[in-house]
């Protein structure tokens, strides 16, 4: 028993990073119906722009991530807006994705290209303490990541759910024209939604990079399982998101220790294939009808 | 007038191929990005070192070295086509690969080719094909694994050790090595966990070790993959010693992991760290050069190139097949080419025996604890 509660708070800890890049993927979906397939190379990059922080100009951990946040809202929330999906989207939802995939690849291959195709070092956000409670070994590292996502997630949720810009977003992902009619600057709230995107891909980044090491294809692996959390759960719903990015962190461990390490990594599919095929919604999610 | 004219002529176009002979082209198949990028960009630094002090002192025969290198992307379908360009445009030798599982594939080239290939790959398959073409740079992994079950059952007196590895050739060879070494001294593997090449979460192959609750954990994995699980051994408090050959002890693997490298104990063969004032010789050059530090790879390519060197002056021709039946059960000192750091054997099968280390990482570094003699005096 003691094996399985240890399995799955060390899952809740993946899990929740999986949840900050699930829950990326459910906000740009809500309010701007397009899917980001790049969201692993915005994890990725704010762990480099830390990586210069740190180098180039000689900053602490914590100045380097506001840094960090700062280029990711520019670039990867506004400058995503205004240079890639503004333009896209006018021609369709599939012209988009191609353009999120094509993103990708270019970022990679950026990183690749300026600063490395080597991993780089990065250093460890809590010090590597253990405690021991009732036979399970926490380490402060997971219960750490675990009160970071747990702190921004809530921001956010209070944000979304007791904020007038909040309600304003929502009122956006439920109907834009109504929301328009209403007087809300639509692009506005959609902008805030990139941004908030951006920004917690970076505090996904500053949580996971200590583990992964930052490299030009880090965001591979976790953006996908994201991705799949984000289904799991329910695409059109922040909660759902949450709830994916969880399931999948401790499903993959009690796999991983109960079955085979080698199955980890098939298990965000599994349950995607699971979901689709008995909940096509998602756990959390709710049916959209589209127009043909 | 004539035949002095003929005579001018004559010694002109002599004296014309001794100095403007065309430079020895050696090409390298580097993993330059990809799972391997860490180790194929130490043995390239380490081939274009060599290359570069060789040409400084007159080549090689009076001939200058030319090196040329393309990136296998750690892939040994890439690595097999850029082993058939490089047959193409007539290498004399060539370099690389490092991974075992791209040398495997790609060596069938230069094999057919007849032209010798260096390669930093160690599994133990590499060699036992019967190539009379393939050398090594460094030991097959085989070699280091009796060393290092005997510190495993007479130093740590350990009963049962967790087997961590990555699921590829040079992965799976240590595994298969070590296992058959410690079920020969009577010591259980508590644990055998296989990883993917390029992992990026170590968590549960973690969490599956310490389930184990083995009296030690061997790791066999790539650099950067083994950096990762040392973090994730430290982030989750594994307290037993942890061992591993060569690449675990490396200094890419240090710098990426930290101070969670510390207290990691096993065998290297190569190490800039070895009590030996030509490796610090070496180690410094490196340094300066690549403003980096050496790993046991950088040392591979240098080694490598020095090498080729030594066997071409000894067989006094620049012959490919030449090369190869020179360095086959060849002997090379160096005392007689200082370049090649270490006196190193080969056997008839291009494996090759030299003296090694044990050593444990402190503070950042490796440090010796003993160095053991070659297997074959």
């Amino acid at each position: 028993m003691t094996d399985f509660l240890q399995l799955t708070f060390s899952g809740l800890a993946v899990g929740a990073i999986y949840a900050l890049v699930a829950i990326g993927f459910t906000l740009l979906w809500q309010t701007s119906g397009t899917i980001n397939f790049a969201q692993g190379e915005f994890v990725m990059l704010p762990a480099f722009f830390m990586l210069a922080g740190l180098r180039l100009f000689g900053l602490g951990l914590a100045p380097a991530f506001v840094l960090a946040i700062g280029v990711s809202l520019v670039l990867q929330g506004a400058g995503y807006k205004r240079g890639v999906v503004d333009p896209m989207l006018k021609h369709g939802v599939l012209p988009m994705v191609v353009a999120s995939l094509g993103l990708s690849i270019a970022l990679k291959n950026i990183v690749k290209a300026t600063v490395s195709a080597e991993a780089q070092a990065f250093p460890s956000v809590f010090p590597d303490q253990v405690f021991h409670i009732a036979g399970i070994t926490v380490t402060l590292a997971d219960l750490g990541t675990l009160v970071v996502a747990a702190v921004v997630i809530g921001a956010l949720w209070l944000l979304l759910n007791r904020t007038l810009t909040g309600q304003a977003m929502q009122a956006v992902a439920q109907n834009r024209d109504t929301a328009a009619v209403l007087g809300i600057d639509v692009q506005r709230m959609v902008l805030y939604a990139f941004c908030a995107n951006a920004a917690l891909a970076a505090v996904a980044a500053l949580l996971v990079t200590p583990a992964y090491l930052a490299k030009f294809d880090m965001g591979d692996s976790l953006g996908t399982k994201a991705f799949f959390a984000a289904i799991i759960g329910g695409f059109n719903q922040v909660q759902g998101a949450l709830l994916g990015g969880l399931l999948v962190g401790v499903l993959e461990n009690l796999a991983a220790a109960y079955i085979s390490p080698a199955y980890k990594d098939a298990i965000a599919l599994v349950l995607f294939c699971g979901v689709i095929l008995v909940k096509p919604e998602g756990l959390l999610g709710k049916q959209e009808a589209r127009k043909v | 007038m004539k035949n002095i004219a003929a005579l001018a002529v004559s010694a002109a176009l002599v004296s014309g191929t001794a100095f403007g002979q065309a430079p020895i082209k050696i090409i390298g198949l580097y993993e330059l990005s990809g799972a391997g990028a860490a180790a194929g960009t130490q043995f390239k630094n380490g081939v274009e070192l060599a290359a570069k002090e060789i040409n400084a002192a007159g080549g090689i025969l009076g001939r200058k070295v030319e090196t040329v290198a393309y990136d296998t992307q750690s892939q040994p379908g890439v690595a097999k086509g850029l082993a058939k360009r490089a047959v193409d445009e007539g290498a004399y030798v060539v370099m690389g690969p490092v991974f075992s599982g791209s040398i495997i594939v790609s060596m069938e080239e230069t094999k057919k080719a007849e032209i010798p290939n260096f390669t930093g790959g160690e599994a133990s398959n590499i060699t036992a094909q019967g190539n009379p073409f393939i050398f090594r740079t460094s030991f097959n992994q085989a070699a280091g694994m009796p060393k290092l079950a005997n510190y495993i059952a007479n130093e740590l007196k350990a009963k049962s050790v967790a087997v961590v590895f990555v699921n590829n050739d040079f992965g799976k060879g240590g595994r298969d090595a070590i296992v058959k070494e410690l079920g020969a001294r009577n010591i259980k593997v508590a644990a055998d966990i296989s990883t993917d090449s390029n992992q990026a979460d170590f968590s549960a192959a973690v969490l599956k070790a310490k389930q184990a609750n083995a009296d030690a954990l061997f790791a066999y994995l790539n650099e950067e993959e083994s950096a990762r699980l040392l973090r994730e051994l430290r982030k989750q408090g594994y307290d037993k010693p942890i061992l591993g050959e060569t690449t675990l002890m490396g200094q890419k693997v240090i710098d990426l992991a930290g101070d969670a490298a510390n207290g990691v104990r096993g065998h290297v063969g190569l190490t800039i760290d070895a009590p030996n004032p030509l490796v610090k010789a070496y180690a410094d050059k490196y340094e300066k050069e690549f403003k980096a530090k050496s790993d046991h790879n950088g040392i591979k390519g240098y080694t490598g190139l020095y090498l080729v060197k030594a066997a071409t002056e000894k067989a006094g021709k620049v012959d490919p097949k030449l090369l190869a039946q020179t360095l086959k059960n060849g002997k090379f000192s160096a005392k007689d080419q200082p370049g090649i750091l270490m006196d190193v054997n080969f056997d008839d099968k291009g494996d090759l025996d030299r003296e090694s280390y044990m050593v444990e990482v402190k503070g950042g570094k490796q440090v010796i604890a003993t160095t053991l003699p070659p297997l074959h005096k």
